[in-house]
């Protein structure tokens, strides 16, 4: 995973809350590989309307967007890994929301995407902001936890454990392997202690 | 071990902690691992890493997100491509798969329950939100993304922060006509669809107590639009009679050894949660949803509410923008919104119990609207022909088919179409979700089929006075 330290780049208002998963990636474009790449599925039947907030996707004056700035409840619903895929593959490394579905924020850390949370009041001032609505830079600093954008300073929250993943570029495979001493010596008690846990027909 | 009072989340989390590390995430063991068709992009990364599924006999597949619920012997080649990635992926890593032409093929929180698979006091993980379910038994079961599905795979553990605990209890007694779907999507209008973020949910009080399995499953199911991590039922009577002599549980004298284990699984007295929330049992009616997410509900007698009334600016919006997607108008009766078709099925709402609902209203009339119903699995199926309620949906007019999350979804080519309005036993009412521009109403299943009989949202009560429900 390729650790991100700091973002800056122009970002996208989404003024939408409750964007689910299925927003994020409609379910009949989940059959094809990864390597196919997800980017153009990304919110593909709302951004088809070029009056939705969506269709910000598409226009030449937010081109090379990384960040993403939405209302609360980003991300909820369908566990599909897929929606993280899509808004990776459009470029996106960083989600700014009051609120993240759990599932869809893991998801987001384990691919480099930071799910970075914002009160209600800032995303509302982000989203009405005339730099950022006029495809302005913005910064944002992870080590420091927080985003600029003009004279304008935020900052926001991140589970501590994600965050030192996100700056490491951690592998949890590696990491968990490195615990296989203590997986046996689990597994071995656990056989005594609940015998009845493994399933038999 | 420690002797404070604790959760029955504590409980579980205690006994599957394998290490914690200085940071506060703890290494899980699991107990199950479902698979389905999605989980080829996992299987992929294990296969890029050179590595094996660890455990095996813990991990099960079955085939339901994309499956054919009729013809099954014309699918279309993408969608065959799918189920047969399944069969290839869990053969290679020898991992036993309930497939297309399995008896026990179904939607697999349904499925799997009724295998006996899941049992109190599990950890079990899928690739799927709805995980949750399994919570019904008193097992802490939660959906999981890709990479963690193919963690799973690799190492049969997971990392996890413990989670905050949220203790829900339904207080008093349901009203007849009133159902788990009914709690379910009144919680989440109460607390909102990420009210419980971050949060284990126990679902508590008398209300619960009364529930069938069936009914808690239902409940349980809905967790994660609530935002929980999980929902779950503290196990009793009625939890281990569902499972005695069930295919995978325990038999003889390992049942009775796992019962005494089992009754320890309540949260003590004095646990501590984080959260408390009591919603009166007698207070709860039959609910339906008016916009795109699952919080939008309202009692069957209320109105469409007016965005201009809504304080908040963001939920304002969110409901000004659900009404223009879903082509109504403030002020409207619930009752006065017509349908184009019904849908029962999806892992929320197609058990025996549920179909057992449904016919009940649905017995000697007819639907004026056509409908899909897909019983949760293809045992639940045969059971329900064995009892004579697929002719009560034949002749109602309602096309009876095989197994799957078909019109849930939309994934297998179960859709609604276009502009169409669906009076729906499922889960979600996303835009799009059963099909692009498709407008879902989240229901009962008993008020689903009174939807079906007159056209429009209605009220089931009064279609069931002088039959048994």
């Amino acid at each position: 995973m390729t650790p991100l330290t700091i973002v800056e780049s122009r970002a996208i208002p989404l003024a939408l809350a409750n964007v689910d998963t299925d927003q994020l990636i409609p379910a009949r474009f989940m059959k094809r590989p990864r390597t196919e790449g997800y980017g153009p599925f990304l919110l593909h039947d709302l951004r088809v309307d070029p009056q939705s907030e969506a269709s910000r996707l598409d226009d030449p004056a937010f081109a090379g967007a990384q960040i993403l700035v939405a209302r609360r409840n980003f991300g909820s619903g369908s566990s599909r890994e897929a929606a993280v895929y899509a808004l990776a593959d459009y470029g996106f490394r960083c989600i700014l929301a009051p609120s993240f579905g759990d599932i869809f924020a893991s998801n987001a850390v384990k691919n480099g995407v930071l799910p970075a949370i914002i009160s209600e009041a800032d995303v509302e001032t982000l989203l009405n902001d005339s730099m950022l609505r006029s495809g302005g830079l913005v910064h944002i600093d992870l080590a420091q936890q927080i985003l600029r954008v003009g004279n304008h300073v935020v900052e926001f929250e991140i589970e501590p454990v994600w965050k030192t993943q996100l700056l490491n570029g951690w592998d949890d495979i590696d990491m968990t392997r490195s615990y296989s001493t203590a997986v046996a010596d689990f597994v071995a008690h656990d056989a005594q202690a609940r015998p009845w846990a493994t399933p038999s027909l | 071990m420690s002797s404070a009072p604790r959760t029955i989340i504590d409980k579980i989390w205690d006994a599957h902690a394998i290490a914690t590390r200085e940071d506060g995430q703890t290494l899980l063991w699991i107990d199950r691992h479902l698979l389905h068709e999605g989980s080829f992009h996992a299987f992929d990364q294990v296969r890029r890493r050179g590595a094996k599924v660890a455990r095996p006999d813990l991990t099960f597949g079955v085939a339901d997100h994309y499956v054919p619920t009729r013809n099954r012997e014309a699918i279309a080649p993408d969608i065959r491509r799918m189920v047969d990635q399944l069969v290839e992926n869990t053969t290679e890593h020898g991992i036993a798969l309930f497939g297309l032409d399995d008896p026990r093929q179904g939607i697999v929180h349904v499925t799997v329950p009724a295998q006996g698979l899941t049992l109190p006091g599990l950890t079990i993980v899928c690739g799927d939100s709805h995980t949750s379910t399994h919570g019904a038994f008193g097992a802490y079961a939660f959906g999981i993304g890709a990479s963690e599905v193919a963690h799973v795979m690799m190492t049969q553990t997971l990392w996890q922060k413990r989670p905050k605990r949220m203790r829900v209890r339904v207080e008093g007694a349901l009203p007849p006509g009133s159902t788990a779907k009914d709690i379910a999507l009144t919680f989440i209008a109460q607390v909102g669809a990420d009210g419980a973020r971050g949060h284990a949910i126990e679902y508590a009080g008398p209300v619960v107590r009364a529930l069938s399995m069936e009914g808690r499953l239902t409940l349980c199911n809905l967790s994660i639009e609530s935002g929980g991590r999980l929902g779950l039922v503290a196990p009793d009577e009625i939890t281990f009679a569902f499972l005695r002599g069930r295919p995978f549980a325990p038999k003889g004298e390992a049942f009775a050894r796992a019962v005494i284990d089992w009754r320890q699984l309540a949260s003590d007295r004095d646990a501590a949660f984080d959260r408390e929330v009591v919603i009166d049992g007698s207070e709860i009616a039959p609910v339906v949803t008016w916009g795109v997410s699952p919080e939008q509900a309202l009692p069957i007698s209320a109105t469409v509410p007016d965005p201009k009334l809504i304080l908040d600016v963001s939920r304002a919006e969110a409901a000004r923008d659900a009404l223009t997607y879903m082509g109504l108008s403030p002020g409207m009766k619930l009752t006065d919104i017509r349908i184009d078709r019904v849908f029962i099925g999806s892992c929320t709402n197609s058990r025996i119990e549920d179909l057992r609902a449904a016919a009940a209203i649905l017995a000697g009339r007819r639907a004026v609207v056509p409908g899909l119903v897909s019983p949760g699995s293809a045992t639940v199926k045969k059971q329900a022909e064995e009892e004579g309620i697929d002719r009560v949906f034949r002749d109602a007019g309602l096309e009876w088919v095989d197994s799957g999350c078909s019109m849930c979804v939309g994934m297998n080519g179960d859709l609604v179409p276009a502009g169409e309005r669906c009076a729906s036993t499922t889960n979600r009412n996303f835009k799009g979700r059963q099909g692009q521009g498709a407008r879902t109403h989240l229901m009962s299943p008993a008020m689903v089929a009174a939807a079906a009989i007159t056209g429009h949202l209605t009220d089931m009560r009064p279609l069931l006075e002088g039959r048994a429900p």
